[in-house]
């Protein structure tokens, strides 16, 4: 293809994504643009895989039957949001595989926010009201990107979370209305979470090296910032309905903007753990590792049994 | 030599579900596995967590061709120009009811 092809096709890619087209697998798109997904659709997979570590680490310990049913069908929705990120990864021409084998050899990413302990229950339902929270808040916009495939899957994604904010909350509610110590316990879990939840929106638009061609591309339809300030907008009410204080004191709400004003972010923590050097990060690695080794057979096994049935016709 | 990789995660296999009797069934995504029943009961689990499908197709990605939208223009041309498949083409007396 010479360059003037390649100029007309590049105008005619924007002019179909700013009235709003989506782009589907088979249509032209700058190798950028596909690069960029690829990036952002598996990263996002990895993150629903792993983030099952986690919670999965309590579904033997619920306090009771109800609270174990809910958790366990919570953490097996998040395998199959991972299932229709990698299905939707897989329209751009890589294979599920590979990534698969990015993300085991450390380099792919995912969130940091995984990367921080479980230490008691109360944690199980401030992920599930943060940290889902915080996902749906990116999840609900990335439902009207401009890749057909992702914008589908998180559709479907989207669909399945509320239950598990709500699952989350219910816990919340639960303990903030309890005993002394159930109290002290969710509200240490919020103490611990809040501050990490905030930062899974990433760095600052303005220090966001991605976000600005994201934005341009309509992968993304709001900035870092913005979706941050919505998730902390919709947070605060519902801390206050239980009595839970978020850990910020220079939380204020501005007449003026109508939206609640927060403190500094410690970026510096951030980075250290996207780095690896969160309190679980290897201990996550491991667990992935194993995961994959320890099902290795029965993929081989599943293979030689059909090879087998097809000598066999 | 095989190696892990040599088997990966299957064949992938496109994913069409049914959410009522009566309905289409529509593309919902794909899935890997190593054959048809596997494909099913892994599309079951992907896509068919809360009852609300009631039928499932898997059809190996590789025997699906699709038409390219490069030439989907002229590909799909010859409907454009063919307006007497419209009822709007043909012309009825005003007074005429349940036209
Ligand atoms: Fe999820
Ligand atoms: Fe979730």
């Amino acid at each position: 293809m010479n360059t003037s092809d390649e100029t007309t096709l590049l105008e005619r890619f924007k002019s179909r994504i700013s009235a709003g087209e989506k782009i589907e697998p088979k249509d032209w798109m700058p190798e950028r643009y596909r690069k960029q997904l690829i990036r952002m659709i598996s990263q996002h997979a990895h993150s629903e895989v792993v983030g099952m570590l986690p919670e999965g680490n309590w579904i033997t310990r619920a306090p009771s039957l109800r609270r174990k049913i809910s958790l366990l069908a919570k953490v097996q929705d998040e395998a199959g949001h991972g299932m229709y990120l990698y299905s939707a990864a897989e329209t751009l021409g890589v294979d599920r595989r590979e990534l698969i084998e990015q993300l085991l050899s450390g380099q792919a990413k995912y969130s940091h926010i995984f990367n921080y302990p479980t230490l008691n229950w109360a944690d199980i339902g401030v992920i599930g009201w943060f940290v889902d929270g915080a996902a749906i808040v990116n999840q609900t916009m990335l439902a009207k990107c401009s890749y057909g495939p992702y914008s589908r899957a998180n559709l479907r994604i989207c669909k399945e979370e509320n239950f598990h904010k709500r699952q989350g909350y219910e816990i919340v509610a639960t303990m903030a209305a309890g005993t002394t110590e159930q109290r002290e316990m969710v509200q240490d879990a919020v103490n611990r979470w809040w501050w990490p939840s905030l930062m899974m929106f990433g760095p600052s638009d303005n220090e966001s090296p991605n976000s600005a061609e994201l934005l341009r591309w309509k992968v993304k339809l709001h900035s870092n910032d913005e979706l941050r300030q919505r998730f902390v907008d919709l947070t605060v009410p519902q801390a206050q309905a239980v009595n839970i204080t978020l850990p910020d004191s220079e939380l204020r709400y501005d007449k003026k903007t109508q939206h609640w004003n927060f403190g500094k972010i410690n970026w510096e923590e951030f980075w250290n753990v996207v780095k690896g050097n969160g309190p679980c990060n290897r201990e996550r690695m491991a667990a992935r590792q194993k995961a994959d080794n320890d099902g290795a057979w029965v993929r081989e096994a599943a293979v030689a049994y059909t090879m087998k049935q097809r000598m066999n016709r | 030599m095989a190696t892990k990789d040599m088997f990966g995660e299957g064949e992938l296999w496109e994913v069409f579900i049914q959410k009522e009797t009566g309905a289409p069934h529509e593309h919902a995504g794909s899935i890997h596995a190593a054959d048809s029943e596997l494909a099913l009961q892994n599309a079951r689990d992907v896509f068919a967590r809360r009852g609300e499908v009631v039928s499932l197709w898997v059809v190996p990605a590789n025997c699906i061709t699709a038409s390219s939208p490069d030439d989907s223009g002229p590909f799909f041309d010859p409907a454009d120009d063919k307006i007497y498949r419209h009822p709007q083409f043909y012309h009825v007396p005003k007074a005429v009811k349940g036209m």
